[in-house]
């Protein structure tokens, strides 16, 4: 079996899954209990300053999304970070710690922007004997009302000039959070960095109402007749946390940054591919509240399988594999060419791809007398959309034209080198010496 | 002979996908303890649900080694399906077995049994019967790196998965080419038509041996006691079977065209069933007592009915006539003095098998004594399987029995237990 055991920042865990800052992490017991069930690490529930803890509301906290079967798609809270003393919480994880020292334990952080505030609780917090300590400059309800939380996150100068307290008070990793509530991510992502943060870790949860009670006219979940924005996480954000991880990986001023992935996480798949995106590890939370701590299992016997058939002997081995696959738009090859192409022994003619495409895209595909469907291959521009709304895995696939293959639907014949926007004859900016080298 | 093909076909991929997809992954999931190995149900669907049921096929055969049988005669209605939270839920249970099927054929085609031997302990055990018991003790105690030798009086494993279960259950071989596998793990030798009190003898075993575990299964049939049960046609349903599970030409089965089977459990299904497929004009199964009371579950009733077979409650045999060979036979309503007969021109007789010899050991009820470990009253001696006390007599609870049994051995010879 395939050694799972990472190192981000130094800190070692027996596997790159950790629980993200939230519920499952806000005691002594959640933590022993993810521990014993084989999580490789937690972030524990995000702490605040000493003296009166925040108070929580004590109506629904959560709404949530459901696909078909009452699957949880997504997930949104308007909890705020831990209700428990500090001195309750650190003396916790400093047990836990003591008792897993083979465990990743970092420590999450929020409090007021001030330096001296940040000194006293970093002075606690090293004296627990945990690994690290993530700063959450992401919580984008409550908190972010009083000036902490997403409030510090959207704004890069106070990231960077926390990140720089931090950075003078603490000797351990720093891991700054990330808000997704921001129009460009790479903005706090640098101010993080040249704050002197070891890693981010991102994305913290997204604004977001996920129903209304028509019958009250508030939004959900409600609180006595009146309802907040909350934050939304689960599988429904993994491609938009995913798409941030990436930028961050790919951009020229903030590569090579560790990254711990966080969004969605539920699967092995999930976690190997924002790990090929180039986060170091995962953060789970929506996954284990919906399952458990015992889904971790899957986690473990998955990505350790892939790691097997793939010949990767430890994660390094592909973190970051695909982010050199990452690209702007103008760079794809306008000139590749692939048609869709239905399986019939698979197809069980529903007719939805027809729907589809017929109503909304291309007509490109044929209904036969006896429903049986085929693409036309002269009107088929590839779009994908019937791929995406098959009932059935693998029934339409994307056949690729080969170099000399003729294109019915354009009448051209896919040549041996590629051409993008960059050098495309539509394109005004292009550089035309491009299309005469290919004789047109 | 199409007839016999498959009970419950493989699940496709799409199948499997769909299968899985409805699965709640529950909490201390009742499924799973309803299976009598304990197999982590939720764990291996989710593994099925995520794209790998290789991993998935290890979930099971940790637990259960013979899983790819199991997944196939388990009589799942009564055991992890029955269970299941959406049997409450809707009526209609997440497809466990079936699902089983579809992660250890996969694994099982893909290449050899995945467990690896531990460091050799010097240790050498007897297994005396190669049925899943068996087979299954065997396999744990091979994986624990000790040397295991397994007897049986037949001239090949299995035992009942390779003599006894229903041909439609296990097609295409299965049953022999799961023990070839299962032995692919190394250190277990078989020693092929050497029975126990006759080329055997427990003496000598535990002498020779450090441990000896009995997964003996029930040799004896019993019998019904009344007139015409020698008639020349009138046969006992296991033996019946186990010549159809080993004949090469099914036409050669002797088959009579008006059968009554008597009995109300597996074995009597099974062998109705496998009678009706072999082109009996008319099979009638006799139970003595109510249909709530029959072991055969509702699904494996619904399946005899389906296949054309008349079920008959409250019907206990009287006498069996005929010259020289079986004619017919008379009931009498159960409990009155109300008779009634058939036409018959052969009785199969499935009213339950009972244990072969005792061999010195203390018994519980009609089978040798065995505490929650398998330890039997003479030491160093273990049992487990349809033998032993405690358990149903499944396939499935062989497997547990055995695994158990080995699992304490091990302790015991490793100076832990
Ligand atoms: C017709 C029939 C159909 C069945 N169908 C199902 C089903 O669909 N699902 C299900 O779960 N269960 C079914 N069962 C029950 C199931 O087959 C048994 O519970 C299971 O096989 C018991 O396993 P075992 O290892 O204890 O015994 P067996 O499978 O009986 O194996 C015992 C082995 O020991 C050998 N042996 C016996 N005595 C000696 C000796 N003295 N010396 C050496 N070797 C010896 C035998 O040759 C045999 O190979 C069925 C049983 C029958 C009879
Ligand atoms: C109820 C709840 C409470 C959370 N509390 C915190 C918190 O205190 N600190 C923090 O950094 N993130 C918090 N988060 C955000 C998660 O750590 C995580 O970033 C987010 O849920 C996305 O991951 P997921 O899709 O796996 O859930 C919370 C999330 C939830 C659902
Ligand atoms: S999950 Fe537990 S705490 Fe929450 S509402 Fe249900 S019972 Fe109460
Ligand atoms: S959507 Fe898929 S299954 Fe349905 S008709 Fe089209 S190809 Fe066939
Ligand atoms: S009881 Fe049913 S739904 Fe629940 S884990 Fe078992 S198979 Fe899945």
């Amino acid at each position: 079996m395939a050694d799972l055991t990472t190192d981000f920042l130094g800190i070692k865990s027996p596997n790159p899954f950790w629980l993200a800052s939230a519920p499952p992490t806000d005691k002594e017991y959640n933590v022993r209990r993810a521990f014993e069930a084989g999580w490789g690490g937690v972030v524990w529930k995000t702490l605040g300053e000493a003296g009166p803890p925040v108070v929580n509301v004590s109506g629904p906290r959560y709404g949530a999304i459901h696909g078909p079967d009452r699957r949880l798609l997504g997930l949104n809270n308007i909890e705020l970070i831990t209700d428990r003393p500090l001195e309750v919480n650190l003396e916790e994880i400093a047990r836990v710690k003591a008792d897993y020292p083979d465990r990743a334990l970092v420590v999450s952080l929020m409090v007021p922007y001030d330096e001296k505030a940040w000194q006293e609780i970093l002075a606690r917090v090293e004296e627990t004997n945990a690994d690290g300590v993530e700063l959450n400059f992401g919580c984008p309800h409550g908190m972010a009302e009083r000036g902490m939380g997403s409030a510090v996150g959207q704004v890069p100068e106070y990231v960077e000039q926390i990140t720089r307290w931090v950075k003078k008070h603490y000797q351990r990793p720093c891991i700054v959070k990330l808000t997704p509530n921001i129009t460009n991510i790479l903005a706090p992502a640098r101010a993080a960095k040249n704050g002197g943060a070891d890693a981010v870790s991102l994305i913290n949860t997204i604004n977001s109402i996920t129903s209304v009670d028509l019958d009250n006219m508030a939004p959900e979940p409600t609180i006595d007749g009146m309802g907040t924005h909350g934050g939304y996480c689960g599988p429904a954000v993994k491609p938009i946390a995913m798409n941030m991880v990436a930028e961050i990986a790919r951009s020229p001023d903030t590569a090579g940054l560790p990254i711990s992935g966080i969004g969605g996480v539920t699967t092995w798949r999930d976690a190997a591919e924002f790990m090929a995106l180039g986060a170091g590890n995962v953060q789970v939370c929506t996954a284990a509240m919906t399952y458990g701590f015992k889904v971790v299992q899957e986690l473990i016997s998955g990505l350790s399988q892939w790691m097997d058939e793939k010949g990767y002997g430890s994660t390094a081995d592909f973190v970051g594999a695909a982010v050199p696959k990452v690209t702007d738009w103008q760079n794809l090859n306008l000139d590749y060419v692939t048609k869709a192409e239905i399986d019939q022994d698979l197809c069980i003619k529903c007719g939805r791809c027809y729907a589809a495409c017929e109503d909304t895209s291309h007509q490109a595909i044929a209904m036969g007398e006896d429903r049986t469907f085929t693409v036309k291959d002269e009107e088929c521009v590839a779009c994908n959309l019937c791929v995406n709304v098959c009932p059935v895995e693998g029934c339409i696939t994307m056949r690729e034209l080969r170099p000399g293959e003729l294109d019915p639907r354009t009448g051209m014949t896919i040549p041996e080198d590629k051409r993008t926007w960059l050098q495309h004859p539509n394109n005004p900016g292009a550089d035309p010496l491009a299309c005469i080298v290919r004789g047109q | 002979m199409a007839n016999f093909a498959d009970l419950h076909p493989p699940l496709s991929d799409h199948e499997a996908l769909v299968a899985a997809d409805r699965c709640y992954f529950c909490h201390d999931a009742p499924c799973m303890e309803a299976c009598p190995t304990t197999i982590d149900i939720p764990l291996f669907i989710r593994q099925i649900a995520t794209h790998t049921p290789e991993a998935a096929a290890r979930t099971i055969l940790t637990q259960n080694i013979l899983g790819g049988m199991c997944a196939r005669v388990c009589p799942v209605e009564t055991l992890c399906e029955e269970a299941c939270v959406r049997m409450s839920a809707e009526e209609q249970p997440v497809e466990i077995g079936r699902l089983q099927r579809f992660a250890t054929d996969r694994l099982m085609a893909a290449g050899p049994q995945p467990f690896e031997r531990a460091a050799s302990t010097g240790k050498r055990i007897a297994v005396i019967g190669a049925g899943p018991a068996g087979l299954s003790c065997a396999h744990r105690l091979a994986m624990y790196g000790h040397e295991v030798t397994v007897y049986d009086a037949r001239s090949k494993p299995g035992g009942l998965n390779e003599f006894g279960i229903a041909s439609y259950k296990a097609v295409d071989g299965f049953a022999a080419r799961e023990v070839e596998w299962l032995l692919g793990i190394g250190g277990i030798t078989l020693e092929l038509g050497k029975a126990l009190g006759k080329d055997l003898s427990l003496d000598a075993l535990t002498e020779e041996y450090d441990a000896v575990f009995l997964g003996l299964g029930l040799t004896d049939t019993n019998k019904l006691g009344i007139p015409g049960e020698e008639l020349e046609g009138v046969v006992d349903a296991v033996d019946w079977i186990a010549d159809l599970r080993q004949a090469e030409d099914l036409s050669t089965v002797p088959v009579g065209n008006d059968v009554v089977v008597i009995g109300g459990g597996m074995t009597a299904i099974d062998a109705a069933v496998q009678a009706k497929l072999l082109g009996a004009e008319s099979v009638t199964l006799a139970y003595r007592r109510r249909r709530e009371d029959m072991p055969a579950s509702r699904f494996e009733q619904d399946l005899a009915a389906s296949k054309g077979i008349c079920l008959l409650f409250n019907a206990t045999p009287a006498e069996i006539r005929g010259e020289g060979a079986v004619a017919e036979i008379e009931f009498t309503r159960t409990g009155t003095d109300a008779r009634f007969t058939l036409t018959a021109d052969q009785v199969m007789k499935a009213i339950g098998q009972k244990l072969g010899a005792a061999l010195g050991l203390e018994t519980d009820g009609r089978k040798i004594a065995v505490d929650g470990t398998g330890r039997t009253s003479r030491e160093g001696v273990w049992a487990g399987g349809d033998c032993a006390s405690g358990g149903e007599d499944l396939t499935v609870t062989a497997v547990a029995e055995g695994r158990d049994a080995a699992e304490d051995i091990h302790a015991k010879l490793m100076g832990e237990g």
